[in-house]
């Protein structure tokens, strides 16, 4: 069984990053770079299906500019057999890289995609969705635990207010929660292997998509910042205050 | 100009997400619909009847609908979609799930998470976990929108909408609910909550989370937790509040021992009053709350118990 897992490239989860002066977007030169947390997660998933002997081949998949390769070389050193770089320069939104990622699952056919919920960056949690549709796969979202047996997949999900169980039937689309697995730390001969590996270059053109951008950003801003309040010296002002000045019990 | 919103129900009740999707359907103009696609739902359509703002409540009533699978009702919505300019769906673990899959099938981008509608076309969502606010403008035929539930206020009741029964869509038979565990509680829910009452690492375990009880109890409060508690393993999953876990904005938040990381912030800095209490003076936490308390919480908590009577 293949499985299919696209990787972003995003700014690290540490990195506190701020508001061009300009209002056009983010500064992120000169930051650092990672993999987003949850498709961290994801790889590690499809490497311990390959392990448990479930897997027998896992493509990581990014998309993007040319220095996505370094996440793809860190998938690989995570456990991905192969990469493919889908590269363009140009912005993607979900729904463009959901395009992407069905040319490529048309051409793969993997019986399972594992994908993160959603990007620390853009903060979307589309693309698991949309692929899932555009394929007409069933999904499940915000996955806690996945089995895999006879043709099907099990996956516990994380709802609002509990856990949800769905039996999916191959193929099938999985997007990861938090709390699935803890990603391994790559081991420094894992990395000079993962160097080896077969990474394939394709651009969306070669795909047939057409990655033009549906929503335009006007401006980016900071939030309305809360200023810090007063500390109190004990519980006695502090419920007076509750009570008489922020009238809040 | 006509804008669907999908209900979010368990087929008895109409949750609370929906009237506050239906005030950001409202806010984009145009006449307000709302599909209840579930099984047996009658008494969730009647409610959604009974908002303010809705003209018309769409009911298809099937047994593919009863657990809200993400393909069967995403389908539903596409069923009716082209009558539509807007498509929203509040930005729930319900919603998040289905809404995608329309916008993917209908060739159209999705907005998510919005907290402001500033046209029809124009809308403000926060990025990089709420560190910005983007404001975007969609170029697409239909806007299909997540609706962050924290950023408008609930519909209020008092409507009286035509309800009118559509034809379901049939199963699609590729993916089977087996069963739900939701953890059974007499508090409010963490998203509704007036008040809520959330603790972090510094609890120091599952049996000192216990300490929060009476005072939740004694404000009517729901319990929330860190990502830092919840990954310590002392609290369940779904307490979290956070980026990754849930967005709340009631009308007191106490965070008791947490230090205030941004993944927190992201989840609660909406709230009216925030109070903190910390034993350490630099924590960040402090830096966002109305009222902060330096000290050792085991101290503390009690104390305010008492002082609260």
């Amino acid at each position: 069984m293949k499985i299919l897992v696209p990787v972003k490239r995003v700014v690290d989860y540490n990195v506190k990053v701020r508001v061009k002066s300009d209002q056009s977007g983010m500064d992120i030169a000169n930051v650092k770079m990672s993999m987003n947390p949850f498709d961290e997660i994801a790889i590690e998933e499809a490497v311990r299906l390959k392990e448990a002997g479930v897997a027998t081949e896992i493509i990581a998949v990014s998309c993007g500019v040319a220095q996505c390769q370094e996440t793809l070389r860190t998938a690989m050193a995570i456990g991905a057999d192969r990469g493919y770089l889908v590269e363009t320069d140009a912005e993607l939104q979900p729904l463009a890289v959901a395009k992407l990622l069905k040319a490529l699952a048309d051409k793969e056919q993997p019986s399972l995609i594992i994908l993160g919920k959603q990007a620390i960056d853009d903060d979307s949690n589309q693309t698991g969705q949309m692929l899932a549709a555009m394929l007409g796969w069933p999904q499940a979202t915000f996955a806690s635990k996945v089995v895999v047996a006879d043709g099907k997949v099990s996956v516990t999900r994380e709802v609002d207010g509990g856990l949800e169980i769905l039996s999916l039937t191959l193929p099938a689309i999985i997007t990861t929660d938090l709390r699935l697995n803890e990603p391994r730390y790559v081991t420094l001969p894992n990395i000079m292997k993962a160097k080896k590996k077969q990474l394939d270059n394709v651009k969306p053109a070669d795909l047939g998509v057409d990655v033009a951008p549906r929503v335009k950003t006007i401006k980016v801003v900071e939030p309305a910042q809360r200023s810090a309040g007063i500390i109190v010296p004990d519980v006695a002002t502090l419920v007076a205050k509750l009570k008489t000045e922020a009238k809040v019990i | 100009m006509t804008t669907l919103v999908i209900a979010e129900h368990d087929n008895v009740s109409l949750k609370g997400s929906t009237a506050n999707a239906v005030t950001a359907a409202i806010q984009c103009g145009g006449d307000v619909h709302v599909l209840v696609a579930g099984s047996n739902c009658a008494a969730a359509a009647q409610a959604a009847s009974q908002l303010a703002g809705v003209a018309k409540v769409l009911v298809a009533d099937a047994a593919q609908f009863a657990d809200g699978l993400a393909e069967n009702i995403a389908a539903q919505a596409l069923a009716i979609a082209a009558t539509y300019s807007h498509i929203l769906a509040p930005a729930t673990a319900y919603g998040k799930n289905i809404l995608p899959r329309v916008a993917a099938l209908l060739d159209v981008a999705q907005i998510s998470e919005i907290t402001k509608v500033i046209s029809a076309d124009t809308f403000e969502r926060p990025i990089y976990a709420g560190n910005a606010i983007a404001t975007v403008q969609s170029s697409d035929a239909t806007k299909v929108i997540t609706v962050r539930t924290t950023g408008f206020d609930a519909a209020a009741t008092g409507g009286s909408a035509a309800v009118e029964n559509i034809v379901a869509v049939a199963d699609s038979g590729k993916s089977v609910f087996v069963s739900r565990e939701v953890a059974k509680s007499d508090r409010p829910e963490l998203t509704a909550a007036k008040i809520i009452v959330s603790g972090g690492r510094g609890m120091g375990s599952a049996d000192n989370f216990k300490l929060l009880e009476p005072l939740a109890d004694r404000l009517g409060a729901a319990m929330g937790a860190s990502r830092a508690a919840v990954d310590a393993g002392y609290v369940p999953n779904d307490w979290q509040v956070g980026q990754t876990g849930k967005i709340v904005a009631p009308s007191l938040y106490i965070a008791i021992g947490i230090s205030g990381a941004i993944q927190h912030l992201a989840g609660m800095k909406d709230s009216k009053v925030i109070v903190a209490i910390n034993k350490d003076p630099e924590a960040p936490i402090f830096s966002v709350a109305d009222y902060g308390i330096v000290g050792d919480l085991f101290e503390i908590v009690p104390a305010l118990i008492k002082e609260l009577g």
